[in-house]
């Protein structure tokens, strides 16, 4: 599904300063799995959730991404919408004005459109935002809204989540969706999440909780540290994280 | 940064840039007191138009054009502008749509524009002003059913002169402003419209303003007379060809509601922009002022400006009438070298008046946008109120946005409320709208849709769709 090799990434600062954040990170996910990424603040989850959804801010010194066989730092960031790749982000934005549900419709349709489906008509469209909203339990009023705004924090991620469950992506990445939700909250998005996994389908869910590892069960769990990978494992992996914070590891990455 | 791509999108072609070939009967270049002769010959009009328009003309000969807008202009040459131009008819002038020359009625099917009236827009009755006169008025006689006089304004002045003197530069007189003093000298037509007493207009009525000859300046009056309790939504449009040169465009629009009318007036205004570099494109310098006289009336200003080099208007309302109402709702859309100088004035006089002003600026590529705007509350204003909002949205690093609100309140029980905010088109929203599969045009055009939102609800249904389809001609590019 996704096999990154040695990705170095930096952005320029305020005083058009490089910075580097990955430095030659590597990952490989297979189609059907769900990998966790943990990791201390600042040591660059979400640069990579954005690097691989397309954001151009960020310059690619090295490395490469496949993404089915693809070469996926080519594609502009809506060809990878439109091949599956969803990011459910960390800060979803506002959009003031923009009806939500007709947002909704405007994805759902795009995403149709390029994997050769007709659209989807008002009154139909209607019935499925209806019945995936109520999965997340989003009230249909926030589909008449303007997309996120004056949404509560936990209300953009069940927002985020509703447009998982339209746009139906192959490879999703949750950048710290638990962040925000409340406990019933976090237990439905978990439901949410693993009622759309199958074995095409990839999980990256970025988190700094155990918590929602226990919905969500992990078959890789990651520890990124300073913009690389400093150690991989299984479940346990991430008790062990809970139980000792991140020194013991940074201690032997130090110089 | 987004402002690359967002160069190429709003990198937009004039849709409307051609010119029809039609023979024309125009005067030649220049301005004298034999110009100003020579067009009141050419109307027909009754003698006191001629007295007007002469002490007009002396007026404006001692008067110099305003400096304080945040615009600039090379100086203009009043004396190499066609002041009348008109399509040349085999008769004295059309009678029916039979009578246009067909030529015309092209161009302007060309345009999107219902003349005929089993039109598009069918149950809208257009008045369409082609350079200096009035080609065609649709759907007379259902309006005269209703006792609504909807006409040319050269023939109104030939058929109720007593309105015309009544009204005329009762609202803008020619002394207001250099440009209403050179309206008031040379307007050659416009559309005028009367609603008799407790009587609401059948249909949205319309006009489109069209400039086809080279180096004519267009100076088109209009007039709407909302008798008491009567109630009228007026929807203008512009278009012009697109030239090297820069045509000018002097236009003067006076609304007068009486007690409990209301009048509702919209304006699309797509005047030729100039192209990238700036070059061409109409002086758009414009005063339109509705005066609420009577109790409970309201005047209602809706203008969506996409075009145009250059835009200096101030839709405006003079709030005489106890419990009168005033409303502006605008969004303004600058690209490429385009400047816009535009706001409002909301005079309050009577009491318990209030105003309501929503102003969008949009700028792009090089484009400057001014929102300035005067609340002025007399001490007679017991109780009124005021509320303005204005937000500028910026699509690239080189446009500018500026903001000059302008508040006297005289009267202490008055309220005036102000709100702004200026932002950079996010980079966060595109990108969010693009990982959802959205285009990067599709991104912006939702986007700034959004921003216009609240004005574009203002619009009557029809032109709410027609508007949103101009802006995303105005910010489409070559992407794709
Ligand atoms: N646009 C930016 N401009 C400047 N610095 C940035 C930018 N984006 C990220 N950084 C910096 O890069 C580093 C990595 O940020 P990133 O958001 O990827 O961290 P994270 O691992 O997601 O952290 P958290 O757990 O707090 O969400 C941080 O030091 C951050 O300040
Ligand atoms: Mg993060």
């Amino acid at each position: 599904m996704l096999s990154i090799n040695g990705l170095h990434v930096s952005i320029q600062d305020e005083k058009q300063q490089a910075k580097t954040i990955l430095r030659g990170l590597s990952l490989h996910i297979k189609p059907g799995e769900v990998h966790t990424i943990m990791g201390p603040n600042g040591s660059g989850k979400s640069t990579l959730a954005n690097v691989l959804a397309g954001r151009t801010e960020y310059q690619v010194h090295g490395g490469h991404v496949e993404f089915n066989g693809e070469d996926l730092l080519a594609l502009t960031p809506e060809e990878r919408a439109a091949r599956g790749l969803f990011l459910a982000f960390q800060y979803p934005v506002e959009i003031p004005g923009v009806n939500n549900m007709y947002f909704l419709r405007t994805a759902l349709n795009g995403v149709r459109k390029q994997r050769g489906l007709s659209p989807l008509d008002a009154a139909d469209f209607l019935t499925l935002v209806k019945a995936k909203a109520q999965e997340v339990g989003l009230n249909e009023a926030f589909l008449q809204r303007a997309v996120n705004e004056g949404f509560s924090g936990g209300e953009k991620k069940r927002n985020e989540i509703l447009q998982m469950l339209l746009l139906e992506p192959r490879f999703v990445i949750l950048d710290e969706t638990d962040s925000g939700l409340d406990i019933d909250a976090l237990q439905m998005v978990a439901q949410c999440v693993n009622r759309h996994r199958n074995a095409q389908r990839s999980v990256l869910v970025v988190t700094h909780y155990q918590r929602l590892l226990d919905y969500i069960v992990p078959d890789v769990v990651h520890v990124m540290v300073n913009g690389r990978i400093l150690k991989s494992g299984d479940k346990s992996l991430a008790l062990e994280l809970e139980a000792k914070g991140y020194g013991w590891l940074e201690a032997g990455e130090i110089r | 940064m987004a402002n690359n791509y967002l160069k190429e999108i709003v990198n937009k072609s004039y849709p409307y840039g051609f010119v029809t070939a039609i023979e024309s009967d125009a005067l030649a270049p220049g301005l004298t007191e034999e110009t100003i002769h020579a067009i009141w010959e050419k109307k027909k009009e009754p003698e006191f138009m001629l007295a007007w328009r002469l002490q007009a003309y002396r007026h404006w000969l001692t008067m110099t054009s305003p400096q304080w807008a945040h615009i600039q202009y090379p100086a203009i040459d009043y004396q190499s502008i066609i002041y009348y131009s008109a399509p040349r008819a085999n008769k004295e002038g059309p009678k029916s749509l039979e009578d246009v020359d067909p030529k015309l009625l092209e161009t302007y099917k060309k345009l999107g524009i219902p003349l005929h009236e089993q039109g598009r827009l069918a149950g809208v009755a257009v008045d369409a002003v082609f350079d200096s006169v009035s080609v065609a008025t649709t759907f007379k006689a259902k309006l005269a059913e209703a006792g609504v006089i909807f006409c040319p304004l050269s023939e109104a002045v030939q058929t109720h002169p007593e309105l015309v003197e009544k009204y005329l530069g009762s609202v803008v007189p020619y002394r207001d402003n250099f440009f209403a003093a050179l309206n008031s000298a040379v307007f050659s037509d416009g559309s005028f419209v009367y609603i008799p007493k407790g009587v609401r207009c059948p249909m949205e009525l319309s006009t489109y303003f069209r400039i086809n000859s080279a180096k004519t300046g267009q100076f088109e009056r209009t007039l709407i007379i909302a008798d008491e309790g009567s109630y009228v939504s007026y929807l203008e449009g512009c278009t012009a060809p697109m030239r090297d040169e820069n045509q000018l465009h002097a236009a003067v629009v006076e609304l007068v509601a009486l007690d409990n009318a209301q009048i509702k007036y919209s304006t699309v205004q797509n005047w030729y922009p100039g192209d990238e570099n700036g070059r061409g494109g109409i002086f758009n310098f414009v005063t339109k002022r509705g005066a609420c006289r009577g109790v409970k009336s309201k005047i209602s200003w809706t203008q969506i400006e996409t075009g145009s080099a250059i835009t200096w208007k101030y839709p405006s309302v003079i709030l005489q009438g106890d419990d009168s109402v005033g409303e502006f709702y605008s969004v303004a859309l600058t690209h490429h070298h385009q400047q816009a100088d535009t706001g409002t004035k909301m005079l309050h006089i009577g009491k318990n008046t209030r105003s309501t002003i929503i102003s969008k600026g949009i700028s792009a590529g090089h484009g400057q946008n001014t929102y300035r705007g005067m609340v002025r509350m007399l001490p007679t204003a017991a109780n009124a109120r005021n509320f303005t909002q204005c937000d500028s949205l910026l699509l690239s690093a080189t446009c500018g946005a500026h903001t000059f609100p302008f508040v006297e309140a005289k009267n202490p029980t008055a309220h005036v409320e102000h709100e702004a905010s200026t932002s950079k088109i996010g980079e966060d929203q595109l990108f969010y709208c693009r990982q959802r599969g959205l285009s990067q045009e599709d991104a912006v055009s939702m986007i700034v849709n959004g921003f216009c939102k609240q004005v574009f609800k203002e619009l009557p249904m029809e032109f709410a769709v027609e508007a949103q389809k101009l802006l995303e001609v105005s910010l489409e590019g070559s992407v794709g």
